[in-house]
């Protein structure tokens, strides 16, 4: 394994250099969170749709075991995080950007944390076919553990299809608070690498590059080391320089090789694939010992946790659960963010359950910004395009969504915007920029629709029209014909056969 | 003498300019079909007639001859007048009061129960949304109903009801 | 256990509109106080005065428009609108014609539009070419610098102050007398007269190293405000280096080609508002490009049209005009220069 210089790296055109708050919880020890009482584990925990239940109320599961089947391409199951009772399967509140209920799971847990015998690692993981592989991740509910929690099987068989070349696994880390990948780096990078080795293999994939943050030594160091165990020709490290949002994928793929992933597009549309480091962690786990996804790592911090730092948490556990383990909250705790400061989700209640996409808990008081503030008008100063990584114009979206111009936010790359939340904070005038931009998406999206209903409509209308009007014209030929009369040469015609026939035998 | 030829030249100018206008008015006519379909873009295809035009395209076309006015239409309501305020240079005006307040969106559903299987709605569906043929259960297609109610009043067994649907943003999503 | 729910992101935001204009009206309180040591009181007299009638105009628009006056003011952009219009404006003004100044500035300029951030003019431009085209004679009489050498009557505090509200002065005191042609005034007559530079500038102790004396201190020291602000942030170097390119290099040509006799790139650097305008005026984001090749476009555009209206133009300074020349072209010019997106052809 190779280093590369960061000379070769791409610069990304926007940016910022945010404090890291990390040193409170990166201490690079990962704990166990004890396995609660009860686990609510939702059935969709991922981008996609839900997955069905196949177990039953009543019924009793094993830690490891299947209680969700994927539905659909785009999908993964869900496994029982611990041996227990399904006590129940119906709608409970889910953590998410708006208040939902949706359909979960309950298992009361037994304590034993019995393990389900019909676990299959992966035999000879770095010579299986990629459909073997592919089955198996499958099956496993393994999703993009960076918080975004898209199906891993989804994401590779798209990537075999569009034939990519380049393994990225992504170890940059780059919002300020979370430290989870960082532990992980610390502490399984044998793992870690292995699970590359193996996407790479089964997948045909040329080279890697694995990005890491130049604010985490210790992990480039515990790379480096263990690349000396499972070390491939392949992979390179690459010090990421620490600027938000250098770890959006479409960012680290344009920093790595100079590629632009096209607007609606995906990486692999550029020969791309790029992973979450704890993702590749979790492939290696299922091929040595068949465990599916049923735990992950969990930052929990802030100034409103008395116990910062990295927590191993059985995916379903109780949010409060976790905090009172993390020692509880402090007096400082106003606010509860799932994820990070700058992309997370103000959650109001920690009976919430942990899930697949949950990699960071921020227990963090009023020192963090409050939407109260009085929004004045944009000033045009123009600072919220100058950092904004993918090089739009928030003004002018903000602007045209705003006041009425609803039509050119396409061509202004509306959708482009990855919501990574720079120019809020650099915006003078206090102006909600990201929020507003997620309300202009939603608005385009009905706006679209209602218009392909409309255009429908107008289609079926005017055909429907031609075809009366089509009709309409065979009836008015068909009556011209019959009032202009009969030709007088066939009525005397019919009535010399009607003379030849006196019996009234019609013809 | 000065202010004469003062005003001689400003007149000459008004005139020339005058003229100028005018023959661009003329040959750069705008072309009268692609009003036309502008205006029928902005309207919400409902074609429920309420307007009192057989449909909307014949409301878009007595639009651009300037017959009638912007708000005439309850289905597109105060969006629909804001776009065509905006597309034709015209003011904003209010609904016409005239006319029923807009309904809330939703879409027609045939009681099976008591359907007779008459196919009397059938013609009246300006989109052909409804299903069925004479003798046969008729049904009325969701994704392609409009919500313009025409097919109500044809039924002789009054089967048929409006339900009204969620907006439409869990349908964009 | 609850919490407050909230939108993402959250973190505080660094700045806010109030304190980076205050941060630029502070900028420029050292070039006030070498104004004052060269110029008398009057440009304390303008600063205060034109804060006082800006402020309290745009208390009088907000409300009429119904909007909170005092939470709106805390953006102190009125203050700095004053502060500009004080540095623009001569500094012996009767004070009804700056408080006509204000009030276009404030009025016409901004609330009509609809306020901060509407506005397609520059607010304080405005102001000032209102006043220069309603009160010529008044806005032509610039008193010169009170250097030691120069042999002119020097008026009283009282007799200025007389003039400031009465506009006039005492008798026995004459207009001419007391005020005299600015530098930029001199080289207009002088190239019209066919006179060398080089014999203008020893020939008159109007004249220093660079441009007109007194003012080549100012100038400085606008540009060291300047300077501050590029070195915080708060403007960005597209606009300032675009007008500067914008006069000086045409400046340059023009000296060069005519051998000496049309002001150089020194002397329209320290004359008249160039600096000002380069780093205060023109750097005014409501009304200036917002791309960065629209605002190096906007800039120059600026620093060429002034040049232009300087050299062949009827006012010996052409900033005001060309500023608000360059804010007409801006929707145009952004239009044109929109960056292009990560991931998109165009």
């Amino acid at each position: 394994m190779t280093s590369a210089p960061t000379e070769n790296l791409h610069r990304l055109p926007g940016g910022l250099r945010l404090p890291g708050f990390k040193a409170q919880s990166a201490t690079g020890e990962i704990r166990d969170v004890p396995i609660p009482k009860t686990l609510v584990l939702p059935v969709r925990q991922h981008a996609g749709s839900a997955a069905q239940p196949i177990v039953s109320v009543g019924d009793r599961v094993m830690r490891g075991q299947p209680i969700a089947r994927a539905e659909g391409d785009f999908s993964t199951g869900v496994h029982a995080s611990s041996s227990g009772t399904v006590v129940a399967i119906e709608s409970r509140p889910i953590p998410g950007r708006e208040a939902v209920e949706a359909a979960c799971i309950i298992i009361e847990t037994d304590g034993r944390d019995e393990l389900w015998d019909a676990l299959a690692p992966i035999a000879n993981p770095l010579a299986a076919t990629p459909d073997a592989l592919l089955e198996a991740i499958g099956k496993a509910g393994i999703v993009g553990l960076g918080g975004a929690a898209f199906p891993t099987l989804a994401k590779l068989r798209h990537a075999v299809d569009a034939g990519v070349d380049t393994l990225i696994l992504n170890g940059v880390e780059c919002e300020p608070y979370i430290s989870c990948d960082d532990a992980l780096m610390r502490n399984q990078p044998v793992e870690i690498l292995f699970g590359t080795r193996i996407m790479l293999t089964a997948l045909g994939l040329r080279q890697c590059a694995i990005g890491i943050e130049s604010d985490k030594p210790e992990a480039w160091a515990a790379f480096t080391e263990a690349a000396s165990i499972e070390g491939d020709d392949r992979v390179q490290l690459v010090a990421i320089p620490t600027v938000y949002p250098s770890g959006g994928e479409d960012q680290l793929v344009y920093l790595l090789t100079g590629r632009e992933v096209p607007s609606g597009g995906f990486p692999s549309d550029v020969g791309a694939l790029v992973h979450n480091v704890g993702t590749a962690a979790a492939v290696a786990d299922l091929a040595l010992t068949g465990t599916p996804l049923i735990s992950r790592i969990v930052t929990v911090t802030g100034e409103g946790i008395t116990k910062p730092g990295n927590y191993r948490v059985r995916l379903g556990t109780p949010i409060a659960d976790v905090a009172a383990f993390a020692g509880g909250y402090t007096e400082h705790a106003k606010r509860l963010i799932m994820g990070g400061p700058m992309t997370g989700v103000a959650l109001t209640d920690d009976a919430l359950p942990v899930t697949k996409a949950c990699n960071c808990l921020i227990a963090t008081g009023p020192a963090v910004r409050t939407s109260f503030e009085p929004e004045r008008p944009c000033i045009r100063c123009g600072e919220c395009a100058r950092i904004c990584p993918v090089r739009l114009q928030p003004q002018q979206l903000l602007r045209a969504h705003r006041y009425g111009a609803g039509d050119t936010l396409d061509g202004l790359g509306l959708i482009d915007c990855i919501e990574c939340g720079c120019c809020d904070l650099v915006c003078p005038s206090h102006i909600p920029l990201t929020q507003s931009f997620r309300d202009a998406k939603l608005a385009r999206r009905i706006d679209v629709y209602e218009r392909e209903r409309a255009e429908r409509a107008r289609e079926r209308f005017e055909r429907r029209q031609e075809r009366e009007q089509t009709r309409a014209d065979a009836q008015a030929a068909e009556t011209k014909r019959l009032k202009q009369g009969a030709n007088p040469d066939a009525i005397a015609e019919i009535l010399a056969r009607k003379r030849g026939a006196p019996d009234g035998d019609d013809d | 003498m000065d202010i004469v030829s003062a005003i001689a030249v400003l007149a000459g100018i008004a005139l020339v300019a005058g003229l100028a206008l005018t023959l661009a008015a003329r040959t750069l006519k705008r072309d009268a079909d692609d009003v036309v379909e502008r205006i029928n873009a902005e309207l919400p295809q409902t074609q429920c007639a309420q307007c009192s035009f057989p449909g909307c395209r014949p409301y878009a076309e007595a639009i651009a001859q300037g017959e009638v006015g912007i708000n005439r239409c309850p289905p597109g309501g105060d969006a629909t007048i804001a776009a065509l305020a905006r597309l034709l240079d015209r003011d904003i005006i209010a609904l016409d009061a005239s006319l029923p307040p807009p309904a809330p969106p939703g879409v027609a559903i045939i009681d099976e129960e008591r359907c007779i299987g008459c196919a009397r709605c059938l013609p009246a569906c300006p989109v052909d949304a409804i299903v069925g043929a004479h003798q046969f259960m008729h049904t009325v297609v969701e994704d392609l109903c409009t919500g313009c109610e025409l097919c109500i009043a044809p039924c002789p067994v009054d089967c048929i009801e409006m339900v009204a649907t969620d907006d439409d943003s869990e349908r964009a999503a | 256990m609850r919490f407050e729910p909230a939108l993402s992101p959250y973190l505080r935001p660094e700045t806010g509109v109030g304190a980076v204009m205050r941060e630029v009206s502070l900028a420029l309180v050292p070039a006030a106080v070498i104004y004052f040591f060269f110029f008398g009181f009057g440009i304390l007299f303008n600063i205060a005065l034109c804060i006082a009638a800006c402020v309290g105009f745009e208390a009088l628009a907000l409300r009429l428009r119904g909007l909170p006056v005092v939470t709106t003011l805390s953006d102190c952009s009125a203050i700095l609108t004053g502060v500009l219009i004080a540095f623009a404006l001569p500094t012996y003004l009767p004070v009804w014609v700056t408080i006509s100044a204000c009030g276009a500035a404030v009025l016409l300029a901004k609330h009509v539009y609809g306020g901060i951030g509407f506005n397609p003019f520059n607010p304080a431009m405005l102001g000032y070419a209102f006043v220069l085209i309603a009160f010529p004679v008044a806005m032509s009489s610039w008193l010169p610098p009170a250097i030691g050498d120069l042999d002119y009557v020097r008026p009283r505090v009282f007799e200025r102050l007389t003039y400031l509200f009465t506009g006039s002065w005492p008798a026995g005191l004459e207009l001419d007398a007391i005020t005299r042609a600015t530098p930029l005034d001199l080289v207009r007559t002088a190239v019209r007269d066919q006179l060398m530079l080089e014999e203008l500038r020893s020939a008159s102790p109007m004249f220093g190293d660079f441009g007109g004396r007194g003012w080549e201190w100012i100038g400085s020291f606008i540009a060291l405000g300047g300077g501050w602000l590029l070195y915080r942030g708060i403007i960005r170097w597209h606009i300032p280096v675009a007008v500067l390119a914008g006069m000086l290099i045409p400046a340059t040509l023009d000296s060069v080609f005519t051998g000496g006799a049309s002001g150089g790139p020194g002397f329209h650097l320290f004359s008249g508002a160039t600096l000002l305008a380069a780093f205060f005026i023109a750097t005014d984001p409501v009304s200036a490009a917002t791309s960065p090749r629209g605002r190096l476009i906007y800039g120059f555009g600026i620093g060429f049209i002034a040049w232009v209206i300087r050299k062949w133009g009827g006012y010996p300074d052409g900033i005001a005009f060309a500023v608000l020349l360059m804010n007409a072209a801006v929707p145009l010019i952004d239009h044109f220069t929109a960056p292009r997106i990560l991931g998109r052809e165009r």
